[in-house]
């Protein structure tokens, strides 16, 4: 359980929020040309990292926009918000 | 065994005030090679390293665990052992562990409590009703003992749930397998633990992982905190903290990490005899041995290694277990805790061979890995020796998120993820 600070809204409980997993996955530009493996490693494999990952969050009881967090899985610490059209920070 | 226990050894040790049973395992330092390596002392694990010495001769194995065995997600579930799967291949890995656990206390020489005291699952809408009336069919076609009740039938099997048409979601059947029930968690863990130390088995605690070792596409050996060990062979039992292990070496597995909360009550005197589920509002119940109420929770949407997990989680349980059991409201809770849980994108395991040769993965359970224990162990322990998979664990492999053949058990396998 942690606050996060929606860039729309601010500083709300996580509860009002939807976590939508791994962000910067990058939909395929061709998909009928790709093969089943490459196929699984887009829609199934996952980093899935214990420490700072880049992750998207949808704030469904508020504004409902995404946007992604960087947050260090290992303790839930919040490093930084971002929209989802600003270059993620470096961690 | 060199210490059996029996109704003498309990009198001759009362001679001694209990003082001096021996160890149930020992304390080794890892030697410098091993057969063959298993990662993570927890039910699986052991009960892998127990399956290797037992049926496959391989007993110059270890078992290395970060902290202590047992102390993972074996020490933090709700302990609830069914089979009542809605897929084949489920409904066969699920009862091949059902009738291990039926007999596992003797095979032990160490009681694991094991308590078939029926796993009810409820119904509250149409929706409900005809998928446990499905799987009910399904299971029968497997073998697997199940009925449906109607709400009468639900109401007298277990009375103390509210059956009342009033509620927000009334009870309007459910399905039973009397063959289910519970387990002690930890006797599972000690008693896996000192089968397999008696066979020769090194169990290493305080030991982590600190990368694997590849000679080309081979494992070559394990970097520990304990210095380096050679194998040829690493299982991976490592839960939530799978892919980590996989990252070491290079391996991309299809798992998200996630908290997975439980919670008990005080002690109270006996009031439920059986156990109870319902995944429609998400209240599990059962009661220990010691008289708390045993309760899980859900898992929270967000990758988390912490052990900590929502509060609104709990409470959205227990709104549901007060109003099934309103007889509960002035229960005080004692103790809540979160395990980390690493969940497949179909919610069935992996117990598979990988692209890198000696590397094994037994991962993926979720948040209902406990009941499968000794199936896991034995399955596992077939596909290291054997470098195949058994045809029980065979659609449990990685490809199948390449193939597409999925066991899709999500919202299919009498729970709620």
């Amino acid at each position: 359980m942690f606050i996060i600070n929606c860039p729309f809204c601010g500083e709300r409980d996580q509860s009002e929020f939807k976590a939508g997993g791994e962000a910067h996955i990058i939909r395929p530009k061709q998909p009928t040309e790709l093969s089943d493996d490459e196929w699984a490693e887009y829609l199934f494999m996952r980093k899935n990292i214990k420490g700072v990952q880049f992750e998207r969050w949808n704030h469904i009881h508020g504004c409902r926009k995404w946007f992604n967090l960087v947050r260090d899985t290992s303790n839930d610490e919040i490093k930084a918000v971002y929209k989802m059209d600003e270059k993620p920070p470096t961690y | 065994m060199s210490n059996k226990y029996s109704f003498l050894s309990l009198i001759k040790n009362a001679f001694s005030h209990h003082e001096n049973w021996g160890k149930a395992w020992k304390d080794p330092e890892p030697k410098k090679e091993y057969e063959a390596v298993i990662v993570g002392g927890g039910g699986h694990g052991l009960a892998t390293a127990y399956y290797l010495a037992k049926k496959h001769n391989m007993k110059n194995i270890a078992v290395i665990e970060k902290g202590w065995i047992g102390g993972g997600n074996t020490g933090r579930n709700t302990t609830i052992i069914r089979s009542n799967y809605l897929w084949d291949a489920s409904a066969g890995l699920y009862d091949h562990a059902l009738k291990i656990w039926e007999n596992l206390s003797q095979e032990l020489n160490y009681n694991v409590m094991f308590s078939q005291r029926g796993v009810m699952n409820l119904a509250h809408n149409l929706q409900d009703v005809r998928d446990l009336k499905r799987r009910t069919h399904a299971n029968r076609l497997n073998g697997i003992d199940a009925v449906y009740l109607n709400t009468d039938q639900v109401k007298k099997f277990c009375p103390i749930i509210n059956t009342s048409p009033y509620i927000r979601y009334p009870v309007l059947g459910g399905t039973l397998q009397k063959r289910a029930g519970t387990a002690r968690h930890d006797a599972v863990a000690w008693g896996y633990a000192r089968g397999a130390d008696s066979m020769g088995v090194d169990i290493i605690q305080n030991c982590e992982v600190k990368g694997i070792k590849r000679n080309g596409d081979k494992v070559d050996g394990i970097e520990t905190t304990k210095g380096f060990i050679k194998t040829n062979k690493i299982g991976v039992v490592a839960a939530g903290h799978s892919s980590v292990i996989a990252d070491m070496a290079g391996l991309r597995l299809p798992l998200e990490s996630k908290p997975l909360q439980a919670l008990v009550s005080e002690p109270v005197k006996p009031i439920i005899d059986t156990v109870v589920m319902s995944n429609a509002v998400h209240a599990y119940v059962s009661q220990s041995d010691k008289g708390e109420l045993v309760i899980g929770a859900g898992t929270d949407d967000y990758i988390s290694y912490s052990q900590k997990g929502s509060h609104e989680i709990v409470e959205g349980t227990l709104n549901a277990i007060l109003e099934l059991y309103p007889i509960f409201s002035r229960m005080r809770m004692l103790r809540q805790w979160g395990g980390i849980v690493d969940i497949c994108p179909d919610a069935s395991p992996i117990i598979s061979k990988t692209s890198i040769k000696g590397l094994y993965f037994n991962c993926g359970w979720g948040t209902g890995g406990f009941k499968a224990t000794p199936g896991s162990g034995d399955l596992f322990a077939h596909t290291i020796a054997n470098d195949e998979p058994h045809k029980l664990n065979a659609a449990f492999n990685i490809n199948r998120f390449i193939s597409g053949d999925l066991v899709d058990e999500h919202g299919a396998a009498a729970v709620a993820h």
